[in-house]
């Protein structure tokens, strides 16, 4: 088990790229602890697979270094890293029989037949595939291919990092489930750094205890699910998370004071000076439809459509020209009603850019 | 990361493809040369260019009117080889029918059977019918060979084909000709193609029995090429440039199934 | 699950019909010759099995038999393992790989008279570019007009030229068929270059190549024109393999009872032998 490490890595598919929009991967720096369940979340064409090519040695990048244990494995192969790897769709060896297939990797590396045994024996425990060990592989149901496959990246002791290409894009949605929880006991039980890529904001929160959100070849933000959907740091985090994600407002800032639509917002703290001067870039308003509640006084808006989703109902609302979605829990107002927003100040900020340029209150003291 | 290893094992291929254009290039050269070169002995290149041997070819009508027969009875076989096998196909792709396995089997036997073998039976049996040195008897002959090969390669595109395609189009109120015209026939065209270059390039390159069922009026250009080989003796000339526009037909064709030319040669089956 | 539906049939009419005319009849008509024996004017004499037997204890057909088997077992164990290796070596990608399988298809659609008299003249000792390099350059004395182990060589590398692109093309539409995932998985777990290929590229060519040796065993075990043309089956007998006997005692002799016979056996071990290797190559398939 390793921590790893990544230090300015940058990445382009062209021999010679010009500008950034040349590179997939713009300036990643990251640092991952031995042993956590990590979670790289984006959609698709962000760099997330490059990033995890990267990491397992089968993409050289362009610059920067990648570091396991602190030690530079940037010029090593993939079979050199102690790694393993979970692709989106299973691959095992056809002609094989299960038990073949877990062994693969330690027999490759010359490693004792006893041994090798007792060590697929354990894995197969674990994965709950000991009755289909004498099985040819060709035949299992695409859940338990998957299985297989991650049991031969678990089968090696000396492991360093597992990852895992959006490991569930084929399995049934049923079987995802307990897949999914399988992988989190798995990493209990092992206590294995992995990483886990995928564009589904659920795989992501319910597998990390950290989870690092890119977009366009670059980070935008690392944190815990917890943080991800109270405080986003970008606008993208805010509107990716969370469903329906964040409200984005137009907004102008006055003397350190927000305006929507004529009305001020009273924000999480004070606004951080612009880099340029004060007011200079497109300034927003981000609040999660979660913190919003009606009320006798607030926003003016006009209810235009309620959408019951089971335990809550979404309603969509119109202040001007700007829609903006509220979730209520219990009794939604009627279709064209005229009523009032209230924003919980904790949770209301101001995005500058995309970028967070208010200040919390905790923070500020 | 394996480009190193990439640019070594290309010399693999390329000798392998040089290997295969000497003898054509050999073909091609010695078609250039004049009679008195090629007898006075080893040149790499044509010495003197000429081009008497391609201007006999194209005087001469029982040269030229060579291609147009071997055009016309392969083009023939190919249009019928593929309109039969495509319901025959589609019955073996989509349904299951009393003795489907046998007669597929025993159609698959027929690809399996020496020409040798029929040469002599075809020459009786098409005399019979009076096809005898038609051109219609030569793409019929051939059928015998082409239309189990199309039907298979066929039968393989079209169970690429899901069946939900039919049953959706059958729910849209097609009728099962115009769904098969309109539909499904687009869907598998790939399939066609290579049905078609495989018809043709089969039918194109058979001599025994497109020469056993001819005589005058639909004689295949090879045949007319052994004529000279053995009745003029030493008309290498000749005969080269006769065999070098032999290959120009096949070049077209592979040239417009170029991009399915790896899949295509497994017949829809990977 | 396929839908049973009988009136299918009337799809495969016009197949069966085609068929049964070209094949059925004129098998009726070889079954019928090798049960006779013939002087000419029409007269046939019933002669039961005997030119079955007959047959079967000549020396001339085991000697053709024989040839024939050496001649498409070297085929085999030449362009199978060749085949496979120039395919595995081909990029996967590029600029190239158009270039290389428009080259490699070439051959097969030369006709089959032509590609015999093309290496006809491609190694004539004298002005032929490989006859006049063997003989010129490199001083081995190489004629196949006389030499009969000269003759064979010449008809097997005919037959390399000729035919070995099927068995590259045909493995190599399996080779990238393969995702990429496996290649990197097998990294991962430390795989050999063998290990690859043992395990990941021949099980998905497996089916591809089964279509491969099949066709590659049917066509040279049936191959006339080109070997007549080049040497017509001299010097001596040399490589006077069965379609050559067949013809020459068919058309030749006009000897239609004993060809007939020859035929059907010639059929009947050709059907045998394509069965055998069907059903070795596909017994272990998982369903």
């Amino acid at each position: 088990m390793a921590r790893i490490t990544l230090s300015q890595l940058r990445h382009s598919y062209l021999p010679n790229p010009k500008g950034p929009d040349d590179y997939v991967l713009k300036d990643i720096d990251l640092d991952w602890h031995d042993g956590g369940a990590y979670a790289l979340l984006g959609p698709s064409g962000c760099g997330k697979s490059t990033l995890l090519n990267i990491i397992s040695g089968l993409l050289a990048p362009s610059e920067g270094r990648i570091l396991f244990d602190g030690k530079d494995v940037t010029d090593l192969p993939p079979e050199q890293r102690n790694i393993a790897q979970v692709f989106q769709f299973p691959v095992i060896y056809d002609t094989m029989t299960v038990y073949n297939n877990l062994a693969f990797p330690l027999r490759n590396r010359g490693v004792d037949e006893a041994v090798v045994k007792d060590r697929v024996t354990k894995i197969a425990e674990m994965l709950d595939v000991t009755e289909m060990l004498r099985k040819p592989a060709a035949g299992l149901s695409p859940d338990n291919k998957q299985k297989i496959s991650m049991g031969r990246g678990l089968v090696r002791d000396d492991v360093n990092v597992v990852m895992f290409d959006e490991p569930l894009t084929v399995i049934d949605p049923h079987l995802k489930w307990t897949l999914r929880s399988k992988l989190k006991e798995l990493h209990q039980k092992v206590r294995a750094t992995m990483i886990y890529v995928t564009h589904d904001q659920t795989e992501a929160l319910t597998f990390a205890d950290q989870v690092v959100v890119m977009e366009d070849g670059q980070i935008v933000q690392i944190g815990t699910p917890v943080e991800l959907f109270e405080r986003p740091t970008h606008t993208f985090v805010g509107h990716f998370i969370g469903s329906p994600g964040m409200n984005i407002l137009p907004c102008n800032v006055q003397n350190g004071q927000a305006l929507f639509e004529g009305h001020t917002v009273v924000l999480e703290g004070p606004i951080e000076a612009g880099t340029v001067d004060q007011g200079a870039g497109l300034t927003q308003i981000g609040i999660r439809p979660e913190f919003i509640t009606f009320g006798a006084t607030g926003v003016p808006a006009t209810v235009r459509k309620v959408a019951d989703i089971g335990r809550h109902s979404v309603v969509d609302t119109v202040v001007g020209e700007t829609l903006i979605k509220v979730i209520v829990e219990g009794a939604a107002p009627v279709q064209g009603a005229a009523t009032h927003l209230r924003f919980d100040p904790s949770k209301t900020r101001l995005y500058r850019d995309g970028w967070i340029a208010t200040q919390a209150l905790e923070a500020a003291e | 990361m394996t480009q190193p290893k990439m640019r070594l094992s290309i010399l693999i291929p390329i000798l392998y493809t040089l290997f295969l254009m000497l003898p054509i290039y050999w073909l091609v050269a010695m078609s250039f040369k004049t009679t008195g070169e090629i007898l006075s002995g080893f040149s790499l290149f044509p010495q003197t260019w000429t081009f008497d041997n391609y201007r006999v070819i194209f005087t001469d009508p029982t040269w030229y009117w060579g291609y147009i027969n071997s055009i016309i009875y392969v083009s023939l076989n190919t249009v019928i080889s593929i309109t039969v096998a495509l319901p025959a196909a589609y019955a073996f792709s989509r349904y299951s029918f009393l003795g489907d396995k046998h007669l597929f089997f025993w159609l698959l036997t027929n690809r399996m059977a020496p020409a040798a073998v029929f040469a002599l039976p075809f020459f009786q049996l098409y005399s019979a019918v009076e096809l005898f040195d038609t051109h219609l008897a030569v793409a019929l002959a051939h059928c015998l060979f082409n239309i189990p090969l199309a039907v298979w390669i066929l039968e393989g595109f079209m169970g690429g084909v899901p069946k939900e395609l039919d049953e959706t189009a059958a729910v849209d109120g097609y009728s099962f000709p115009r769904f098969f015209m309109t539909i499904f026939l687009p869907s598998i065209k790939a399939g066609v193609g290579v049905a078609a270059f495989f018809c043709f390039m089969f039918s194109w390159v058979e001599l025994l029995l497109a020469k056993t069922l001819t005589a005058v009026a639909a004689k295949p250009i090879a045949a007319t090429m052994t004529k000279t080989a053995s009745s003029a003796g030493y008309e290498l000339g000749l005969l080269a440039a006769a065999g070098t526009l032999t290959i120009i037909p096949g070049a077209i064709v592979i040239y417009f199934v170029r991009n399915y030319i790896a899949k295509g040669f497994a017949l829809g089956r990977v | 699950m396929k839908k049973t539906y009988q009136k299918a049939w009337f799809l495969v009419l016009p197949v069966l019909l085609l068929v049964a005319f070209n094949a059925l009849i004129p098998m009726m008509t070889v079954v019928n010759y090798s049960v006779q024996e013939t002087f000419g004017n029409n007269l046939f004499f019933w002669e039961g099995l005997g030119w079955f037997e007959k047959l079967l204890n000549s020396d001339r057909f085991h000697a053709a038999l024989g040839r024939q088997f050496m001649f498409t077992g070297l085929i085999l164990v030449i362009e199978v393992p060749l085949g496979i290796a120039i395919a595995l070596a081909m990029p996967r990608q590029g600029i190239w790989v158009p270039f290389f399988l428009v080259t490699m298809a070439l051959p097969m659609l030369i006709p089959w008279n032509v590609v015999g008299a093309m290496w006809n003249i491609f190694t004539l000792p004298d002005i032929g570019l490989l006859g006049y390099f063997m003989n010129h350059t490199l001083g081995i004395d190489y004629n196949m007009t006389q030499d009969p182990f000269a003759a064979w060589a010449t008809i097997i590398t005919m037959d390399v030229w000729h035919w070995t692109s099927l068995v590259v093309l045909l493995s190599y539409a399996g080779l990238v068929s393969i995702p990429d995932a496996y290649y990197q998985a097998a990294k991962i777990d430390g795989a050999s270059k063998w290990a690859v290929f043992r395990y990941i590229q021949l099980p998905k060519m497996k089916q591809v190549l089964t279509i491969a040796i099949l066709l590659r065993f049917m066509d040279s075990f049936n191959i006339y024109t080109e070997i007549f043309v080049l040497t017509g089956g001299g010097p001596g007998n040399s490589t006077t393999l069965l379609s050559i006997d067949l013809v020459k005692i068919a058309l030749g002799q006009f000897d239609l009872g004993p060809a007939a016979a020859m035929s059907l056996i010639y059929f009947a071990i050709t059907l045998l032998i394509s069965w055998l290797f069907y059903t070795l190559m596909t017994k272990d398939d998982v369903k």
